[in-house]
């Protein structure tokens, strides 16, 4: 008999109280009553794939100045407005959506939602604020692709999906240098439209009564936005594993990746709960074997990405130089281990616990719950698949989540990248497969 | 401008506090919103508790207690924690070490069990330090020696605004240091600070108190009495001439700058602390704030800027000396002086002129929204909960932040601009040895 405690009896979470509704303009508009701290989440999201070349640096330059200013108000009287409410308000964007992202003192949720529709509908972009926001872009861009890890995950990016607008993690900087103040105007008139917009709020609300107020403060925003055609996400071609150089690196950036399932594939819950297995919590095969037998990395981390266009299975580690080869052959073994042999009950048992309840503890939160409902709604899923997950992963068999990991996890589906001192680590790497430099 | 919203809003939790016989303080709060709880052991020792030649030993420490306990083998902790449907993690701070799981209620007691487990006595081998050494040594190349910006400034500016080693030493820890710990150093370490009277276990969420207080007897009640060490005394007193040193980063594209001051006591001197905080919102929150609209938005001199309080930013996290620091990145490594010009002005205009019409409101409206949100999540309640009652000694005083905030006069947010004087501070420039 074990010295721990066995679990009691789980108690039911309460039935959150939810309103939604779309109004004329297009806008679906969710709000859930989630007391706790009197405060608002909001996050409204609006969807932002686009196909051209300079989409994305005219994208980034519009998220860093659709604050600088809107209807009677300049820069820093709207940021005065808003910490006037309690409240904070940021504008960020990626390849799949534009997303307003605040939070409120909940009796000035009105507040917040009127200066939300002041800038949807009057953003001034000032030519000198977008020129001062271009200047500044450039200079995070500069910082960003100075770290491996990031400078990986494009390199990775261009080599699975080529010229899809996908393979364009981050704008260059010389297409956000060439952004002028009116074709951020355009893309914001063509664009930053309520047909197809999903705004969540979450917290201390009577839902009812915070629909109302949402859809009299964005009463004026309107008009159809365009759509542009998106081409389909290609299949990654096979490829060699891809050494990219960064001299004087004392660490390798690893990353891995392979086409996944979307949360409404009948397989997803089992292909879940087989990447959690591999190495998508800590007591997963990856992270005991890599960090807490070797002590090659800090943390290794495998997880499916949800993008709007397809799911992707994603590993990334950051090994020490030395230990770079061996770092991939382990990787490689482990995979290759999940493909080819069964999981055990044991382990199928654990991460379906892990899976429902870290679930519920990261809607658990105002923050956690407003965030991934705002996620969920890109692919039409709401707080029913919350609800709903945990049933789906009670059915999983140990049999499904072997298949899953057969069909998704084989070490020769996935698209590989190193960066490091190839001086080092590319001759041991080149012993255990092909490798492009 | 929009009408303000009522006066900031009140808060009240529901505390409850118990001290067992073996010293351990506990601070049981209930909360049946949702069926989670938070637990959270805070110890009182952290980086600057370190003795010399051992920098970075209260981390590595850290990572030797989630290595095995008195009836739990390595990865042990890890497995149940998770396939309990919860998480986990530690964290090595200034003044403190917390420990803490996130669960579902059901897991209350074992969460318990876990805790104490290890509060009795972790397994400490030859094979699981040098393991955690080289998963540490991975962390710190992650964090700071493969990254721009890696470690600056919390590991670097003390070292220019701090003079004793306990204050000024790299709080990650040299290679070697790390390299020379032994198991006795760890043994050592945990009789000397990690006795329950030493430490404060937190229990937040789904659960009822009485119940909660029983098993909390039942597990760490037996766990026996130490003694607890005497804190020393860490004050240093304010600069009195300039300080300026530079640190070379391989990685970085473009030139940093850290300005450092050493503050009030913000335990003893809360009402002067609580001013400086509203002044670093005044400073740098948002583009409304002074020095984001002399810096970025006026002078273009600046990519961006923060002024915050404590080592990681939080201000309530560390006991006396603390710092304030104002931080920056900027393109052009020739307008350091100019940037460094145009701080001394604004404060000294926040100093002489005040503030504006209703600017401390919104900064204050703004602070305590944010003190809230953080509130929210039953984990960092959890947190926020032990660490109050470690370092100020009372609990319940997060729940009076807001009206204490709303105590703090204009005149205190200028005194304590007025201090922040150039002969008071120490800069540190981060000079860019990366290509754009």
């Amino acid at each position: 008999m074990s010295v721990v405690p066995a679990l009691t009896k789980p108690r039911r979470a309460r039935k959150l109280s939810v309103d939604e509704r779309t109004t004329d303009s297009g806008l679906h508009i969710v709000a859930v009553r989630k007391p706790g701290v009197p405060l608002v989440e909001v996050r409204l999201r609006i969807p932002f794939l686009g196909s051209g070349a300079t989409h994305p640096a005219r994208a980034a330059v519009l998220a860093d100045s659709l604050l600088t200013g809107a209807g009677p108000h300049d820069r820093a009287e709207l940021a005065s407005a808003i910490q006037s409410l309690g409240a904070d308000l940021s504008v960020g964007v990626d390849a799949d959506r534009l997303l307003f992202t605040g939070n409120v003192l909940a009796p000035a949720l009105g507040g917040l939602l009127d200066l939300v529709a002041l800038v949807l509908t009057e953003a001034t972009f000032a030519p000198d604020e977008v020129a001062r926001e271009r200047e500044r872009e450039i200079e995070r861009l500069s910082i960003a692709r100075s770290r491996s890890g990031v400078i990986a995950g494009e390199r990775l990016a261009a080599r699975m999906w080529g010229d899809h607008p996908y393979a364009l993690d981050l704008p260059t900087a010389d297409a956000v240098a060439a952004a002028t103040p009116t074709q951020v105007n355009n893309l914001h008139r063509d664009r930053v439209r309520p047909d197809g917009a999903v705004l969540i709020l979450v917290g201390d609300v009577s839902p009812k009564r915070a629909l109302d107020q949402a859809e009299r403060a964005l009463g004026a925003w309107a008009g159809r936005g365009k759509k542009p055609r998106i081409p389909k996400l290609p299949d990654p071609p096979p490829s060699p594993l891809l050494m990219v150089d960064r001299p004087g690196s004392v660490q390798s950036s690893l990353r891995m990746a392979t086409m996944a399932l979307p949360r409404t594939d009948p397989d997803y819950p089992a292909l879940q709960l087989a990447n959690l297995i591999f190495g998508g919590y800590f007591s997963s095969r990856w992270v005991e074997n890599l960090r807490e037998d070797k002590g090659y990395t800090y943390g290794p981390h495998s997880r499916i990405d949800h993008q709007v266009l397809g799911s992707i299975l994603m590993l990334d580690a950051e090994v020490a130089t030395e230990v770079t080869a061996p770092s991939l052959l382990e990787t490689t073994y482990e995979l290759g281990k999940m493909a080819t042999l069964p999981v055990t009950e044991h382990e199928v048992e654990s991460v379906r616990q892990y899976a429902i309840g870290s679930l519920a503890l990261s809607t658990a939160t105002q923050t956690g719950l407003a965030s991934t409902l705002s996620a969920l709604s890109a692919f039409g899923l709401g707080l029913d698949w919350i609800i709903e997950h945990p049933a789906r992963l009670q059915q999983v068999s140990v049999e499904d989540v072997s298949a899953a990991a057969a069909n998704y996890l084989a070490p020769t589906r996935f698209t590989s990248v190193v960066v490091g001192d190839a001086a080092t680590v590319a001759d041991r790497l080149a012993v255990l497969g092909p490798i492009e430099i | 401008m929009p009408k303000l919203a009522a006066a900031l809003p009140k808060l009240s939790f529901d505390v409850t506090h118990h001290t067992l016989d073996n010293g351990l303080r506990v601070v049981v709060s209930p909360d049946r919103s949702a069926p989670v709880i938070g637990i959270a052991v805070l110890y009182d020792v952290g980086i600057r508790s370190e003795p010399e030649g051992r920098t970075g030993f209260a981390h590595l420490f850290e990572h030797l207690m989630f290595q095995g306990s008195t009836n739990l083998e390595k990865l042990e902790h890890f497995r149940y924690v998770q396939s309990s449907g919860g998480t986990f993690n530690g964290s090595t701070h200034i003044d403190y070490t917390n420990y803490f799981e996130s669960l579902p209620s059901n897991a209350l007691e074992r969460g318990l069990f876990l805790e104490a487990d290890r509060m009795r006595s972790p397994r400490i081998t030859e094979e699981n330090l040098a393991n955690q050494l080289d998963v540490v040594k991975n962390e710190i190349r992650v964090n700071v020696l493969n990254r721009p910006y890696g470690g600056f400034p919390w590991i670097y500016l003390p070292a220019v605004l701090f003079d004793s080693f306990a204050n000024s030493h790299n709080g990650y820890g040299g290679f070697e240091d790390l390299e020379s710990a032994t198991v006795d150093d760890a043994t050592d370490f945990f009789k000397k600070y990690y006795a329950p009277g030493n430490a404060v276990l937190s229990v937040v969420g789904d659960l009822d108190v009485d119940e909660t207080l029983g098993l909390v007897d039942r597990h760490f009640g037996g766990i026996t009495k130490r003694r607890t060490p005497k804190r020393p005394n860490f004050a240093e007193p304010a600069l009195t001439a300039e300080r300026r040193e530079t640190h070379h980063d391989a990685h970085a594209p473009i030139p940093a700058v850290a300005i450092g001051y050493r503050v009030p006591n913000p335990v003893r001197e809360l009402d002067d602390h609580l001013a400086h905080i509203l002044l670093t919102e005044v400073l740098t929150d948002g583009d409304a704030s002074r020095l984001q609209r002399r810096l970025v938005q006026r002078d273009h001199i600046v990519t961006d800027i923060a002024a915050y309080i404590g080592e990681f930013g939080d201000p309530f996290d560390e006991r006396d000396p603390t710092a304030l620091t104002i931080s920056a990145h900027y393109p052009d490594a020739a307008s350091l002086d100019a940037i460094l010009r145009a701080i001394d002005e604004e404060l000294e205009r926040i100093a002489t002129d005040g503030l504006d019409a209703g600017e401390l409101d919104r900064v204050r409206r703004r602070l305590a929204a944010a003190v809230l949100r953080e509130l929210d999540p039953v984990i960092s309640r959890t947190l926020e909960f032990a660490k109050f009652e470690l370092i100020y000694g009372r609990t319940e005083m997060i729940a009076e932040l807001p009206s204490l905030l709303e105590a703090v006069s204009e005149d205190a947010v200028r005194r304590a601009a007025g201090g922040l004087q150039a002969s008071r501070r120490a800069v540190l420039e981060l000079v860019a040895g990366g290509s754009r």
